[in-house]
């Protein structure tokens, strides 16, 4: 039995793991892919951290814009510990040798680490490396991890969580390259898996994988979750890929402008508003483009290589002498599993969220760009701390294997049942939709409209499954569960949208446009009922 | 436009209709998973270049699926020397053993002051995003499977320089057997990097570094001053005790 067993091997998974192999605890960290396959790979503009290399900055400013961007719903006291551990968490990546872009001032450590302006930030916070801040992280973690030697399990599909009076004592997982369905057992679990951003399928900038795997499980094993209805429409994404652009390209002085040739907005505000502005444009019939042409090549290459790449292979596009056309479309879900303050999942003992799949409520309604890269690296660590501090007195007694058998007959009955509907077709229909009623501006009419639609094809499930009846290595039954992972959240991102009868941050509803304090300056929570947890 | 794809279970390329439109190999993958045949199997992540995921050979070349414009007459294939899983996917864990092997990691931390220079020296190094091009491309694995490869060097170098690292001699030791003198200085590696690094520069430099380390060219010492002929060779002899 693992004292510490993480799910999921990004940035947070993988800071995760080395502050519980750190505190003594034994490790295994598996995820449905290899750990540099991650999201965190493309988070580009930085992770922030009151350092004041740049300009005069101060930790009570990071502290009140992360809380201001929130609106209301970010608590002060999680807010408060990231912000403050921000500068210890830079120290640590710097020590461990993540190649930060670097200020010429011949100062030593993190004295010299470059930093840029984002979008809400009342000073340049965010440290970078070039726009590869988050890949250049979770490369450094791994090669770390190695050397720490973490053991990995690489290609475990999560299944459930395995409980016992609401404590956790494992999970199962599909053994992708054998078909086998297995059970971990283990003191603790710290679930890293991600956000629910591709529910967004075609209209995101996430990843395939992001489907809520872990938010999904969390319920099902009788875990709270929180905060659904919030999702960040990044402002800036390649028209027609949905490729994100970073918000870094404003922060060092691009523009937005529509198609004839006019700014519309501040392009350094949050990104709610942004958001916001260029879909009512885009609404009005314009096209949107971001102008960094005045950058020139050179700042260009230096700032943004990996944006110049990008914009002439999807776009055709060469941003140092042409408009980028762009779009937004849904990036970032600060909703998630509900944690206490000390990312403990509510519902589930000896459970940790941390990362996208949390709501640690630190982004509240709206995340600050530099934000989430601070999130998963600063709270990585305090999941792994607490997590290995867990496991010292946990009941080392393993769990029955009722749940093993329970999901190896469920991917049994996905293998005997007869495929009618190509599910594939629905992911499109879920993404498209979700797009156009659960997006950038809501209506009540409309979500009401794709809540039957989502309640429609969930009654329509079992007719959709697997035309690959292989064993090994079978991608159609992965997809599958993601598929189903992504449409069991739905409705509780669904209902929550309608339940909020105001406007807060990323969640703007039509003929309620005001913040409502006194009826909603508070979280949504989501539990299943022990009798429908069946 | 019709491509070909390498399928696992018949050993054959099996020909794939595709609309006539500019798409990404990776969409035309997708296209054929969701509404042709489920059973085709390959791997993605990101769709933007730098999960290091989804690359391929693309008529004998490694390209990364996310990335390549899909062309009439185009023939795909799993990347080489990695065991093939099925179709297009490979197990990457004992290409991922080279980055162990070769202790591509900071050892002994010190503070150090850094420069835009500085990162600058390894800024190209540290775009890295694993997706196994280089290894595929390499001639050397094709023959010697131990052999470090291009990628974990490169790793290597990139720790080796960093001012932040005391113990530089630490990784220098661990790329010295299967490591850079066994390089063939070929160029295919940097050739194939879909970020544009050159891994063979580096391993050159690491070559240089070896030697001010004390280290030197084996093939060099056995041709030069391994036989009887030469009798303790001329000029330096690593050997001669002085």
């Amino acid at each position: 039995m693992v004292d510490v067993l993480i799910i999921g091997s990004g940035g947070a998974g993988l800071s995760a793991a080395l502050a519980a192999k750190q505190a003594g605890a034994s490790v295994v960290v598996a995820g449905k892919s290899y750990p540099t396959n991650s999201q965190t790979s493309m988070a580009q503009g930085g992770i922030n951290a009151a350092l004041g290399n740049a300009t005069c900055d101060d930790i009570a400013l990071h502290i009140a814009d992360t809380l201001k961007s929130g609106h209301g719903l970010g608590s002060e006291v999680m807010v408060e510990r990231m912000c403050n551990d921000a500068l210890r968490t830079i120290a640590w990546l710097d020590s461990i040798g993540v190649p930060f872009s670097r200020l010429d001032n011949n100062k030593t450590g993190t004295k010299s680490i470059a930093q840029r302006q984002m979008g809400g930030a009342r000073a340049k916070r965010a440290c970078y490396a070039q726009d590869y801040t988050g890949l250049k992280i979770l490369h450094t973690l791994y090669d770390t991890s190695l050397k720490e030697e973490i053991d990995f399990l690489d290609e475990y599909y999560l299944l459930n969580l395995v409980t016992k009076e609401g404590m956790v004592k494992g999970a199962t997982f599909l053994q992708m390259r054998t078909g086998e369905v297995i059970q971990i057992d283990a003191k603790s679990v710290i679930i890293a898996t991600g956000g629910y951003g591709s529910i967004y399928h075609g209209f995101t900038t996430n990843a395939y994988g992001a489907t809520g795997d872990g938010i999904a499980a969390a319920l099902r094993a009788g875990g709270s979750i929180s905060d659904m209805e919030f999702i960040q429409f990044h402002p800036t994404a390649l028209k027609h890929s949905g490729i994100l652009i970073s918000e870094s390209a404003r922060g060092e002085g691009g523009y937005l402008v529509n198609s004839d040739g006019e700014r519309f907005i501040d392009e350094l505000k949050p990104r709610d508003e942004v958001a916001r502005a260029i879909f009512i444009q885009l609404q009005e019939g314009k096209e949107v483009f971001l102008d960094v042409r005045h950058l020139g090549t050179e700042k260009l290459m230096e700032l943004l290589p990996q944006e110049m790449a990008l914009c002439k292979l999807h776009e055709q596009v060469d941003p140092a002498t042409e408009l980028i056309p762009i779009k937004p479309v849904a990036h970032y879900t600060m909703g998630g599993i509900d944690v206490d303050t000390a990312l403990e999942v509510n519902g589930i003992k000896g459970c940790f969220a941390v990362g996208e799949c949390s709501n640690a409520k630190v982004h509240g309604a709206n995340r600050l760009g530099g934000n989430s890269l601070l999130e998963i690296t600063a709270f990585g660590k305090f999941a792994g701390e607490n997590a290995a501090k867990y496991a010292l007195n946990a009941d080392s007694k393993t769990a029955q294997t009722a749940q093993l058998e329970k999901d190896k007959r469920f991917i049994q009955g996905i293998y005997e049942r007869e495929n009618v509907l190509n599910f594939y077709t629905y992911r499109e229909e879920l993404g498209r939709r979700f797009y156009q009623d659960v997006g950038i501006i809501r209506h009540n009419a409309s979500l009401s409209r794709i809540l039957d639609a989502a309640v429609a094809m969930q009654t329509a499930l079992c007719k959709m499954g697997i035309e690959d009846k292989s064993r090994t290595h079978n991608t159609n039954l992965t997809d599958f569960l993601e598929f189903s992972n992504a449409l069991l959240l739905a409705p509780a991102i669904i209902s929550s949208a309608i339940a909020r009868d105001e406007s807060r941050g990323a969640h703007f509803k039509e003929g309620f446009e005001a913040e409502n304090d006194e009826k909603f300056k508070k979280h949504i929570v989501i539990q299943w009922n022990k009798e429908a947890t069946v | 436009m019709k491509i070909k794809i390498l399928r696992s279970k018949t050993n054959t390329h099996q020909e794939y209709v595709l609309p006539d439109r500019e798409i990404t190999l990776l969409k035309a993958l997708e296209l054929i998973k969701s509404s042709v045949d489920a059973t085709l199997t390959y791997s993605a992540g990101c769709r933007s270049s730098v999960c290091g995921a989804c690359a391929v050979r693309v008529n004998g070349r490694s390209q990364l699926s996310c990335s390549y414009k899909a062309k009439d007459g185009d023939i795909i294939e799993p990347l080489q020397h990695h065991p093939i899983l099925r179709d297009l996917k490979i197990d990457k864990h004992k290409a991922k053993e080279t980055l162990k092997r070769s202790q591509a990691w900071l050892h002994d931390t010190k503070e150090a002051s850094l420069s835009p220079q500085d990162e600058k020296k390894t800024e190209k190094q540290t775009d890295c995003i694993l997706c196994d091009s280089c290894y595929s491309a390499c001639p050397v694995l094709a023959v010697n499977p131990d052999f470090l490869g291009p990628f974990a060097l490169t790793r290597a170098y990139r720790y080796s320089t960093d001012k932040r690292e005391n113990d530089t001699k630490t990784i220098i030791d661990h790329i010295q057997a299967e490591g850079i003198w066994d390089c063939t200085l070929c160029g295919e590696c940097t050739a194939a990097c879909p970020k544009g690094i050159d891994p063979k520069m580096d391993i050159m430099m690491l070559r240089s570094a070896s030697v001010q380390q004390g280290y030197t060219d084996p093939s060099f010492a056995l041709q030069s001053f391994g036989t009887p002929d030469f009798g303790g060779g001329f000029g330096f002899d690593p050997n001669a005790g002085f």
